[in-house]
C-alpha cells in the first residue's frame, strides 16, 4: 500500500507483541526498520552478505536473518527480537540463563542473533547432539568464544543430554 | 548494604556481571547511539591499487538530495592530518599519509572523497555520483617483489619500498653454523589476515554547545585516541571527550588512528552538527587494518642429536601502503626479538625489513609479532624433528629453556627477558591430558589402513604488558607503559574503580572488581567498574598486548591497597592505638588481643568523609588515584597439542582433539581465562586452515573483499578446546598474573600445521604454508602421489 508520498510504503508489524505501523522506503531492510525506526538495537548488523547471523530475529515462528528481508516484505508479520524474549521485569529465558551460566558470550555482539537461532534450533530438535548443535549454529559467526561455551550452553538445555565441561 | 565478610575473589570462576545487558539486547554499541540532528558520512574509496588522481568532480554529489557537504583531499589540506604512526623504530623512513588521498592513491580502499548527508542511504547515493578520473600505475602487493629492482615505488622518501631495517641477535651464528652437523633451511609465510571483530568500526562525533566535542567510538585505547585526534584535528585535548561504550571485539583492529576517526570530529566541528560514520563489513575489509603478512627465511644450525646450535632469520614484513600506528615495530621488535621462542638458542642472528606495498595497511592483530615470532621458532624446531626423524616432543625437551634458567634472556641479548615459566611442566600436563603415547600409537596403526592422522605439538611464550614507560621510550614509542586506576570509596563504603584499561568483551567489570574486592575485603556487589569515558576515567593506555590484568589489574590492586592503608590510619586514630597494632580482616579493623570493639570499613569510609577525627595532616576522603608503571613484563607460556585427520580425497582437515595447557600465572577468573584461550585458539585455527587475504598480483585488487570470500571459523568446523592451566606466578607484578588474551592465537597455528604435516608425512610432504585449505592439501597430495618433486 502506497502512502501519499509515492516513495514510501506503510508497513504494519506486530513486534514483541506490540502493533507498530511505519512508513518505509521500498529499499529499506527489515533490520534497519527494527533498529532505526523501532529503536530495538539489540538486533545487530555484523556483515552485508548474510553470513554472520547477528541480525537473526523470529518472523512468524521461524528464525530469519533480518538483513535478508525487505521491510515491506514483513508487512503483516509477527516478529520477536531479543528484547521480546524475556518480558520486562520477568524471568530470563532459559537460553539467556544458560549463556550467562556457561560464559557463552564475551563482547556480546553476536549474542542476540545466536540466542534467536538457538531458540529455533531447540524448537526443531529439543535434544540435539553436539554435532547437530554445531551444524545448527553454522550460520552465526562468533569471533570471541571459539563457540566452545556456546555449544556447552546449548547442551545444557538439551533434554536428557549429558553435561560435560 | 551487605556487610558480610568478603571471601577470596581471585581465582573464583564468577559469572560475569556484564552479561545481563548483552543477553537481553540492552548492550549499547556505538551504532546504537542516535543523537538529534545526526548527519551521516559515507566515503568514496579507491578502486585502484596504485593510481594518479587526475580529476575529482563533486558537482553532482553536492547537488544530490539531503547532502550537506562533499569534500575531496584538496579541501582538507592544512586543516587535518597527516596521520602519524605512534611507534617509530629508530631509523625508520615514515611515508606521509594524508587523511584523504590528494593526488595519488596507493591501495584499494584508500579514502578519495566523502559526503555528509541527512541519512546514510542518501550519503551512499551521493557517493555514487562522485566522478574521479585516475591514471593507473603499476602496483605491487607482494613483499618479496616489492623490494626487487623493477618494483613500483610507493613513496619518494622510501627507497626500495623499505621503511625500516632492524637487526637483533646474540652469540655467533656463523661460528655455530661452522660447528653444526647440518644446516636446515626453511621459508615460511605468515598469511595476511583480517581481524574481523563482529562489530565493525563506527564513529559518532557530537559537538556540544559549550564548544567541547564528544566522540563515541569503539576504541581499545580511549585516552590515546583522545590525544591522537586532538593533535591531528587540532582540538584542545581537554575539550575532547572520547566515549567507548560496549565494544564488539577489538583484537588489535580498534587501537590505531584511522581517517574516519579524524573526519567525523572535523566535520562535526565544521558543520556544527553530529556526524556518524558506520563501516559496512565489505568496507571494513579494505578500510580496517589487516594482520600478519610476513615472509620468513630461516636457517637452523643443528647437531645430529637434535640440539639447535644457532638460528638465522630474515623477515620481510608487508605493512601495506603506509606505516600504520605500530607497523614499524610489528615485524621487527615484536617478531624477530622472539624468534627463538621457548628454546635455548644462544647463537642468533636476525634481520627484519619492513616493506610497503599497494595493499591495506597491516598492524596489530591478536599477539602482534608473537604469533609470527613463535611460528619461526616452532616451524624451525619441527623441521629439526622431521629432518632428523626424531620424536617431536623429545626434540623440544632437548632444547627447552629450563625452569632454573628464569629470569631468562634469550641469546644473551638485552632486548628480551622471560620472567618465569615451566615449559617442561606444561608439556607433561599436556601430554597426559592428550594421551600422547596412545594417540601416536593409534595414528601409526591407522596409517597402515590408509588413514592419515597426525599429532601436532607447539610450545610458545610471550612477553606482554609492555612496560615500563622508559623502555617504551627507548623503543621509539610515543606512549608510556603505565596504567592508571582510581579507587573511589563513597561515604557508605562502596567503591567505584575507574580504570584506564578497556574491555572489548574481556569482562573487566568482573575481573577488575575481583581484584579490588580481595584488597578492600568488601563484597564484590559493593564495587563498580568504570571504563571507556575520558571524562570519567583520569587517564590510561587501554587494552592491547595482553596487558589488562598484568598492568591494569596490578594498578587496581596497588591503588586499592593505598585506600586500605589510609583507612587503617584513620581506624588507628579512632581506636586510639598505634597503626601497626591494627589488623584489617574481612572488612573489619580490629586490635588483636584486646577487647576494643572493631570498626567496619563502612564506618571508616563515613569518618573519612566527615573529617571530624582524622589524624593530623591527613586530607579527608577515601579516594586514591595511581599511575602504575610496572618494573617489567610478564611471560605467559604453554604447550598445545592437536590430533587431526586429513582426508586425502578432499584435502579436508578434521580436528579430532585439541588440548591447550597455558601458564598465565595467577588466574583472576578461570572461567574467563578459559574463554580467552578458546577464542584465541579458534582464531589461530582460522589462520592455520582457512583465513587468508587474497590480492590479485597484477592489479592489486582485493579478492577477499567480503565475508563471502574470507573464511572465518564456523561452529561446525572447529572442535571443543580442552583448556587446562598451569600456574607459575609472575614475579613482575604484585598479583603474579600474566597475559592471557593472545596465547591461543600464538600457539594454535603451529600446533595445527604440525599436526597436518604429521598426517601428511607418509606422502613425504614436509612443508606447506598456511592456510591449509582443502585445495592446497589436495594439490600437495596429488603432486606427491605423481612423484613430481615439490
Amino acid at each position: 500500500m502506497l502512502d501519499a508520498d509515492e516513495k514510501l510504503h506503510t508497513v504494519t508489524i506486530t513486534i514483541n507483541g506490540v502493533r507498530r505501523t511505519v512508513s518505509v522506503e521500498p529499499r529499506k531492510l527489515l533490520v534497519h526498520l527494527i533498529r532505526d525506526d523501532l529503536d530495538l538495537t539489540g538486533t545487530h548488523i555484523g556483515c552485508d552478505t548474510s553470513q554472520c547471523g547477528a541480525c537473526t530475529v523470529d518472523i512468524d515462528g521461524a528464525a530469519v536473518k533480518s538483513c535478508t528481508v525487505l521491510a515491506v516484505m514483513a508487512d503483516g508479520s509477527s516478529i520477536t527480537t531479543i528484547e521480546g524474549l524475556a518480558p520486562a521485569g520477568g524471568a530470563l529465558h532459559p537460553i539467556q540463563v544458560a549463556f550467562h551460566e556457561h560464559h557463552a558470550l564475551q563482547c556480546g555482539f553476536c549474542t542476540p542473533g545466536m540466542i534467536m537461532t538457538i531458540r529455533e534450533l531447540l524448537k526443531q530438535n529439543p535434544n540435539p547432539s553436539e554435532r547437530e548443535i554445531r551444524h545448527g549454529l553454522s550460520g552465526n559467526i562468533c569471533r570471541c568464544t571459539g563457540y566452545h561455551n556456546i555449544v556447552r550452553a546449548v547442551e545444557s538445555l538439551a533434554a536428557g543430554a549429558q553435561r560435560h565441561d | 548494604m551487605t556487610e558480610a565478610a568478603a571471601s577470596t575473589y581471585i581465582g573464583q570462576p564468577l559469572r560475569r556481571r556484564e552479561d545481563f545487558k548483552f543477553i537481553t539486547g540492552k548492550g549499547r554499541y556505538v551504532d546504537d547511539i542516535k543523537v538529534p540532528g545526526m548527519l551521516h558520512m559515507a566515503v568514496l574509496r579507491s578502486p585502484h591499487a596504485h593510481a594518479v588522481i587526475k580529476r575529482i568532480d563533486l558537482t553532482a554529489a553536492k547537488a544530490a538530495p539531503g547532502v550537506r557537504v562533499a569534500l575531496s583531499g584538496a579541501d582538507l589540506v592544512g586543516k587535518i592530518g597527516p596521520i602519524a604512526p605512534n611507534w617509530i623504530i629508530p631509523g625508520t623512513k615514515v611515508p606521509v599519509r594524508p587523511v584523504v588521498a590528494l593526488d595519488r592513491v596507493r591501495f584499494v580502499g584508500e579514502c578519495v572523497a566523502l559526503v555528509v548527508a541527512q541519512t546514510q542511504a542518501l550519503a551512499y547515493d551521493a557517493v555514487g555520483l562522485i566522478e574521479v578520473e585516475y591514471d593507473a600505475l603499476p602496483a605491487v602487493v607482494d613483499e618479496e617483489q616489492a623490494i626487487g629492482d623493477d618494483a613500483p615505488q610507493l613513496h619518494e622518501n622510501v627507497p626500495n619500498n623499505i621503511t625500516t631495517v632492524y637487526r637483533v641477535g646474540g652469540g655467533d651464528y656463523r661460528k655455530a653454523a661452522r660447528e653444526a652437523d647440518q644446516i636446515i633451511k626453511l621459508r615460511v609465510a605468515n598469511n595476511r589476515l583480517i581481524p574481523t571483530c563482529m562489530e565493525t568500526r563506527v564513529v559518532l562525533a557530537d559537538p556540544n554547545s559549550d564548544g567541547t566535542l564528544t566522540v563515541y567510538m569503539p576504541s581499545q585505547v580511549p585516552h590515546m585516541h583522545r590525544r591522537w585526534i586532538a593533535e591531528t584535528v587540532d582540538i584542545p585535548e581537554h575539550q575532547l571527550r572520547i566515549i567507548a561504550p560496549d565494544i564488539g571485539g577489538g583484537f588489535g583492529a580498534k587501537m590505531h588512528l584511522y581517517p574516519e576517526e579524524l573526519l567525523c570530529p572535523f566535520l562535526a566541528r565544521t558543520l556544527g552538527a553530529p556526524v556518524k560514520w558506520w563501516e559496512s563489513r565489505s568496507e571494513s575489509h579494505q578500510a580496517t587494518h589487516h594482520g600478519r603478512a610476513h615472509t620468513e627465511n630461516i636457517e637452523i644450525a643443528i647437531r645430529n642429536d637434535g640440539k639447535i646450535l644457532g638460528l638465522k632469520v630474515e623477515t620481510l614484513g608487508n605493512v601495506g601502503a603506509y606505516l600504520s600506528n605500530m607497523a614499524s615495530g610489528g615485524p621487527t621488535v615484536n617478531t624477530i626479538n622472539f624468534g627463538t621462542g621457548t628454546y635455548k638458542i644462544e647463537n642468533y642472528e636476525a634481520i627484519s625489513r619492513v616493506v610497503v606495498t599497494n595493499t591495506v595497511p597491516v598492524d596489530a592483530y591478536r599477539g602482534y609479532g608473537r604469533p609470527e615470532g613463535g611460528y619461526i621458532a616452532e616451524r624451525a624446531i619441527d623441521a629439526v624433528a622431521r629432518h632428523l626423524n626424531l620424536d617431536q616432543v623429545a626434540v623440544r625437551r632437548k632444547n627447552f629453556i629450563q625452569k632454573a634458567d628464569f629470569p631468562y634472556k634469550p641469546y644473551n641479548g638485552p632486548a628480551v627477558i622471560y620472567d618465569s615459566g615451566d615449559y617442561e611442566g606444561c608439556l607433561e600436563k599436556a601430554l597426559q591430558a592428550f594421551n600422547y603415547a596412545a594417540r601416536t600409537h593409534e595414528r601409526d596403526e591407522l596409517r597402515g589402513q590408509g588413514r592419515y592422522r597426525g599429532v601436532g605439538v607447539a610450545a610458545y611464550t610471550h612477553m606482554c604488558g609492555m612496560a615500563p614507560s622508559r623502555r617504551l621510550g627507548r623503543m621509539g614509542f610515543d606512549r608510556g607503559g603505565w596504567e592508571s586506576s582510581r579507587v573511589s570509596v563513597d561515604s557508605s563504603g562502596r567503591a567505584t574503580i575507574y580504570s584506564g584499561s578497556m574491555s572489548q568483551g574481556h569482562g573487566h567489570n568482573t575481573s577488575l572488581a575481583q581484584i579490588a574486592a580481595d584488597v578492600l575485603q568488601i563484597p564484590i556487589e559493593n564495587i563498580d567498574v568504570v571504563q571507556g569515558d575520558t571524562r570519567q576515567v583520569q587517564a590510561g593506555h587501554g587494552t592491547f598486548n595482553s596487558r589488562s590484568m598484568a598492568v591494569g589489574g596490578s594498578s587496581v590492586h596497588v591503588c586499592a591497597k593505598r585506600v586500605v592503608d589510609k583507612a587503617k590510619s584513620i581506624a588507628a586514630g579512632l581506636l586510639e592505638v598505634d597503626e601497626k597494632d591494627v589488623s584489617y580482616r574481612a572488612g573489619s579493623f580490629s586490635v588483636p588481643g584486646t577487647d576494643i570493639a572493631p570498626l567496619s570499613f563502612s564506618n571508616i569510609a563515613r569518618m573519612a568523609y566527615l573529617g571530624h577525627k582524622l589524624p593530623d595532616g591527613m586530607s579527608p576522603g577515601l579516594d586514591e588515584t595511581l599511575f602504575y608503571d610496572p618494573a617489567g613484563m610478564s611471560s605467559p607460556s604453554g604447550v598445545h597439542l592437536a590430533y587431526v585427520e586429513v582426508d586425502p580425497e578432499t584435502g579436508i582437515v578434521n580436528i579430532l582433539d585439541y588440548v591447550a595447557v597455558d601458564d598465565a600465572g595467577t588466574l583472576i577468573n578461570p572461567l574467563l581465562a578459559a574463554g580467552q584461550i578458546h577464542g584465541g585458539v579458534v582464531q589461530g585455527i582460522g589462520q592455520a586452515i582457512w583465513e587468508e587475504v587474497s590480492y590479485e598480483s597484477d592489479s592489486g585488487q582485493l579478492i577477499s573483499s567480503s565475508l563471502l570470500d574470507y573464511a572465518v571459523p564456523h561452529a561446525e568446523s572447529v572442535p571443543n578446546i580442552r583448556s587446562l592451566f598451569q600456574v607459575t606466578p609472575s614475579p613482575t607484578n604484585p598479583i603474579g598474573v600474566k597475559g592471557i588474551g593472545e596465547n591461543g592465537s600464538i600457539a594454535a597455528p603451529p600446533t595445527i600445521v604440525h599436526a597436518v604435516l604429521d598426517g601428511l608425512s607418509p606422502f613425504g610432504i614436509t612443508h606447506l604454508d598456511m592456510p591449509l585449505t582443502p585445495p592446497r592439501i589436495w594439490s600437495a597430495i596429488q603432486i606427491a602421489r605423481s612423484g613430481v618433486r615439490q
